[in-house]
């Protein structure tokens, strides 16, 4: 450690301070420009220099592996290996004084409200255009502008329940609104998560920085939209509304509905029936009050809004428009976010609330008004250039990084449609510092900061999300290009109170409740994770017999085997084996595009296991990530002589897969969500055994012992086979064993009994489980299983083919069909809806 | 001129649907030159749920949901209407297309902004280089705006071609105006396109057309179903119809049902179900005049 005499001994940069002070830009948030420790940075610092470097490392080691055990992860667009990105969070908060925030939040406070008032005369008297205090093109040519929700007035004329603001702070240490986030806005859980992560690995910091508690936020969010319901409707329910596992922060999705209490459902989870909302769960309709929406609102309603959604609720505008279920924010709300509405909200604001806007936002220039179009146009290489109505993806221009040529096309552009664009100051804004590997770096930063709504007004969150650039020189902040996040930390005078302390795991016991159901969805998503999983693993048995068969070249028998054994593999009719005939084996059994090999069955996995984030542990993602990348890593174009790597290969996998499944498993309470996994694994693994038998049994060749032998294998039976009859193999007796005996769990018979049990478990209306057509499927088929007589349909093999055993086969598959249809039908219900008529199948108006 | 309209449509579904909500511009709207006598739309099955409204651009709009599984849906819409004549104003009465641009762009009176939101962008007909100079030989400077639109409707009446089988709704604007075919919505929007394009106003009418011509006269296209065209902004005058598809100022022989930015904010039918895997559909559509010989209709 090194100490620096300073006139300011008290505030002495020393330790961490020190380090940084070389590198930091001389408009930093921890330094002074002459490189002084801020006061308020004192007490963090010297914790942190207490600790020593090694000992902060090691913290900031431990604080990502609990962000990666938790599975902390934002969704990267456009990059393939972008789905779960680790959310990158810096062991340095940002602190900021209770006296800089107060004056933000009264800012923020007043903007909500603005806001507010703004979206119900949009909606309604359309004064502000009318007035002409905004350009008649803001409102008309946004394609925010929701037509159809125009003249809805919601509970409580309440438009904006949760409003989000980017705030950058220029040198002299004003705040300046980069933008309004009015649509859903994002992020209030990953700052939730952010405290929690950093509040455990430095508790002491935490503790006597007198940090300020983010859980009065979430209580005033849970209170307003529960005040949102009908008040006639004793014990409302709060939905929360995701687009699913592809939205970049699904993550906070799945992780505030568990926060908050809520139910995490799907567009298609819910249905609209009276012109009231319903949740579609295994134990029928439940009406719906409120819904706090992820999905953007023209994506909500395929009957009223954008037509080609699939993510939002056939008519769920019409029972909102009756009044029967809100939806926060307002579905609508996101026209005032257009980046355009900056440069009128101070003229806004006098007009609407009668006040002056207390919080400026950065300098911008609508460039649809001649005068600003002038201005942008002559000051183009110091702006920086939007578009008025972004679309998602679309990036800022930097003026400053242009070249003439550039500079005259852009300028060209902007002129053909000024209206399209809007220009923005480039303001210098302060930075931080950001811990990397063994010193600090000054990033420029963000700070999104959050109000809810409340009984009378606005209650902004003593805490934001703070996220910094990827790289010094980049100009964007954004997580979608690689840069981090901070917690922010809002320091009070004195000690704050414990009350609302928030650690991991341990909730405010008002908000804990609910959740508990099972929505179809879920249900349909686990029954199907259920057959995928047993498919996969049936597929790599049946892979690793066929490889381990191959590598045994030298007996006269194994090309028939092989063959067979290609056939369940890939379905394929005529294999046979000569010079390259092994290597495409190969190639194709691991090919990841192709129909046929075990990939496919694993893809279907992993993409229902997104979707299910909130039910599958950690753990098990891992598992499933191990045996992708062994699978990724694996090259199939192998020598002959390598064909034990294959095998090897396909072992691992079986115990990855035994894991994975026990994982899974292991993660769920016994509940009804877990039966659905169950009956699916059941139901796929009846059908397995069946397509097995059927395919290397019913034509057989003379001496099938190596076939039985391979059968025995894949069904993973050959040990109980041997206990009972030592080395002779019988078709009959391999049948009974893995068809019809009931104490063998690899048996037919087994998975029926376990099916049966399930299905009984499940709730029912008002009918007689023993009475319901999936029940009576299971029973009938088990009921001749028991009675069939296998000896006689399974004659030794050279009494020609076993059309008995085949038929009977083909019974078992069919059967497990219609007991799979009769599930879907009365628990997941056929739950997709699709436009009447697509648009080329309208009727076409001549 | 008095009119009976029927307007059916019916989807045949391959399974019971369980559930559907739909949306219908089915009752024309009343304007100037246009009276409702009398309205029907009746659906079968009977809906659980329905709910008249007027819509944003001030359309009647008929929201129904079916909740019971049904194999088929029937609307059947019948209107009686009756519509006074156009007589279009001398050609010199117009301003230059110049100074209409320059009204939606300084003028800010309530008349003006109400046409400003057809002017503007909608999702589907947007302002492009393209349209602004194909539509450019009909706008010579200081050229009266009636003389241009009434020159550009004529234009694409005689270079585009009527063909059912060349587009679909979702046929991009830019895409009619290369192929130069398509139906009567490819042309109202090719044609809106190319007015927002020049800073004008226009708008989208969805509506019908007389199924018989009168006697001597040719049977118009797109009689037998519904129609669209465009309306333009005049100032201080109004809107005045023009019918690119037949190259005709509409006068009594277009019965209006609604009007917005274009086909999508006001589709006749539009609905969602929920299940029934494929469907068939049958629309006819009859318009009967009551009373008296319609006249001639004004060629352009």
């Amino acid at each position: 450690m090194t100490t620096t005499t300073t006139n300011e001994p008290l505030v002495a940069p020393r330790g961490f301070a020190a380090m940084y002070a070389a590198r930091q830009s001389g408009r930093d948030e921890m330094l002074e420009p002459d490189g002084a420790l801020r006061p308020h940075w004192g007490m963090l610092v010297s914790l942190l220099d207490d600790l020593g470097s090694e000992e902060v490392l090691r913290r900031w080691e431990q604080g990502r592996r609990i962000i990666r055990e938790n599975g902390i992860t934002h969704n990267v667009y456009g990059d393939p290996d972008g789905v779960d990105r680790p959310w990158n969070l810096d062991l340095v908060p940002l602190l900021l004084p209770a006296s800089d925030w107060t004056g933000v939040s009264e800012g923020l406070v007043q903007r909500a409200r603005l806001l507010d008032a703004l979206l119900a005369d949009l909606y309604g008297p359309l004064r502000s255009v009318k007035e002409g205090w905004l350009p008649p093109e803001l409102v008309y040519a946004n394609p925010g502008f929701l037509r159809p929700c125009h003249g809805i007035i919601p509970a409580h004329n309440r438009w904006l329940h949760l409003y989000s603001a980017d705030l950058v702070r220029q040198v002299d240490g004003q705040f300046l609104v980069l933008n309004d986030r009015t649509q859903a806005p994002s992020g209030a859980g990953y700052s939730l998560e952010n405290r929690i992560v950093l509040a455990g690995i430095l508790p002491t910091a935490f503790r006597q920085c007198n940090v300020q508690r983010l859980a009065p936020f979430f209580i005033t969010l849970r209170q307003t939209l529960r005040s949102l319901a009908s008040p006639n409707r004793e014990n409302p329910k709060v939905v929360l509304l995701t687009p699913g596992p592809y939205n970049e922060t699904y993550f906070e999705h799945a992780y505030l509905a568990r926060y908050l209490g809520y139910t995490l459902v799907h567009g298609n989870d819910l249905t609209v029936r009276d012109a009231m909302v319903f949740l579609k769960t295994i134990n029928g309709l439940q009406r719906v009050d409120v819904i706090l929406r992820r999905v953007d609102d023209d994506f909500c309603d395929p009957l009223e809004l954008y037509p080609q959604s699939y993510l939002g609720v056939p008519g769920l505008v019409e029972a909102v428009r009756e009044g029967n279920v809100a939806v926060a924010n307002a579905l609508g709300s996101g026209v005032v976010q257009a980046p355009a509405f900056l440069s009128f909200l101070p003229r806004l604001c006098r007009n609407l609330l009668n006040e002056d806007l207390k919080l400026p936002s950065v300098q911008t220039w609508w460039c649809g008004e001649p005068d600003s179009l002038c201005y942008v146009l002559e000051n183009l290489s110091q702006l920086v250039i939007k578009p008025a109505f972004p679309a998602r993806g679309s990036d800022p221009e930097f003026g400053e990084e242009m070249s003439q040529e550039q500079l005259a096309e852009l300028a060209a552009r902007i002129a053909a449609r000024p209206g399209n664009f809007i220009a923005q100051e480039h303001v210098i804004s302060r930075t931080a510092p950001v811990l990397m590997e063994d010193q600090a770096e000054a990033r420029r930063f963000v700070v999104r900061a959050y109000a809810a709504a409340d009984a009378q007004s606005y209650s902004v969150m003593s805490g934001a999300l703070t996220r910094v650039t990827g790289s010094d020189d980049s100009l964007v902040v954004s997580m979608q290009r690689g840069g981090g996040s901070k917690d922010t930390w809002i320091l009070s005078e004195g000690p704050v109170s414990e009350t609302t302390l928030l650690s991991a795991g341990s909730l405010p016991p008002q908000l804990s409740r609910g959740g508990g159901e099972v929505t179809s969805r879920v249900a349909d998503d686990l029954f199907w994770l259920g057959r995928y999983l047993q498919r996969f693993e049936t597929d790599v048995r049946i892979a690793r017999c066929l490889f381990a068969r191959l590598m045994d070249q030298g007996r006269s028998d194994v090309a028939a085997t092989v063959g067979v054994l290609a056939r369940a593999l890939f379905g394929y009719r005529g294999f046979v084996l000569n010079g390259n005939g092994l290597g495409d084996l190969v190639v194709e059994a691991f090919d990841s595009v192709g129909p046929g090999g075990i990939r496919p069955a694993l893809r279907d996995v992993r993409t229902l296991m997104r979707g299910l984030r909130d039910r599958v542990s950690s753990d098990a993602w891992r598992i499933l990530q191990e045996i992708e990348r062994e699978l990724e890593e694996f090259d199939p174009k192998i020598e002959d002589d390598q064909i034990g790597r294959v095998v090897e290969l396909l072992n691992r996998i079986t115990v990855d897969l035994l894991a994975f499944g026990g994982m899974v498993a292991e993660s769920m309470t016994r509940g009804q969500a877990w039966r659905f996994l169950e009956i699916g694994s059941r139901v796929e693994h009846a059908i397995g055994i069946a397509r097995l038998v059927r395919t290397t049994m019913v034509n057989c060749s003379e001496d099938e012992s190596p076939m039985l032998e391979a059968v025995l294998d894949i069904a993973d039976s050959s040990l109980t086979y041997r206990r009972r009859y030592l080395t002779q193999l019988d078709a009959a007796a391999v049948v009974d064993l893995i068809v019809a005996d009931e104490t063998n769990p690899r048996s037919v018979v087994f998975q029926l009994n376990a099916l049966q049990d399930h299905l009984e478990d499940l709730p029912r209306d008002d009918i007689h489980p023993q009475h319901s057509p999936d029940i009576q499927t299971v029973l009938q088929l088990n009921t001749h299983l028991k009675i069939v007589d296998l000896r006689a349909i399974s004659p030794p093999a050279n009494r020609g083919g076993r059309p008995e055993l085949e038929a009977l086969m083909t019974q078992v598959i069919d059967s497990m069909a219609d007991v799979s249809e009769w599930v879907s039908q009365i628990y997941f219900s056929h739950a997709t809806s699709r436009p009447l008529q697509g648009r080329g199948a309208e009727e076409a108006a001549q | 001129m008095r009119y009976r309209v029927n307007h059916t449509t019916e989807y045949f579904y391959s399974d019971p649907v369980p559930l559907c909500h739909n949306i219908v511009h089915l009752t024309p709207r009343q304007t100037i030159r246009q009276s409702l006598v009398s309205h029907l739309t009746q659906v079968t099955p009977n809906p659980v749920m329905r709910n008249d409204r007027i819509d944003f651009f001030g359309n009647p709009v008929t929201w129904f949901s079916l909740q019971e599984p049904h194999e088929s849906l029937k609307i059947a819409a019948r209107s009686e209407v009756e519509v006074s004549a156009f007589i279009p104003p001398v050609g010199l009465w117009s301003p230059a297309w110049e100074q209409v641009a320059r009204v939606l762009r300084e003028r800010r009176d309530l008349e003006v902004l109400d046409a400003m939101q057809f002017a503007v962008n909608s999702p589907f007909v947007r302002a492009h280089a393209q349209l602004a100079e194909y539509a450019q030989p009909a706008f010579t400077p200081g050229r009266p705006l009636l003389e241009c639109v009434t020159e550009l409707t004529e234009r694409i009446f005689k270079e585009f071609t009527f063909d059912g089988n060349a587009t679909t709704i979702g046929t991009p604007v830019l895409e009619v105006l290369q192929h130069r075919h398509g139906v009567c919505q490819d042309f109202a929007h090719l044609q809106i396109g190319c007015l927002r394009s020049l800073g004008l106003a226009a708008r989208y009418v969805s509506g019908y057309l007389v199924t018989r011509p009168p006697p001597g006269r040719p049977r118009l296209i797109g009689a037998d179903r519904s129609h669209a065209w465009v309306s333009v902004y005049f100032p201080d005058f109004g809107w005045i119809d023009f019918d690119p598809t037949n190259g005709v100022i509409p006068s009594f022989g277009h019965i209006t049902l609604a009007w917005a930015r274009e086909y999508d904010d006001i589709s006749p039918v539009r609905g969602v179900v929920v299940g029934g895997h494929r469907h068939s559909l049958a629309v006819s559509v009859d318009v009967e005049p009551l009373t008296g010989t319609p006249k001639i209709l004004a060629r352009v």
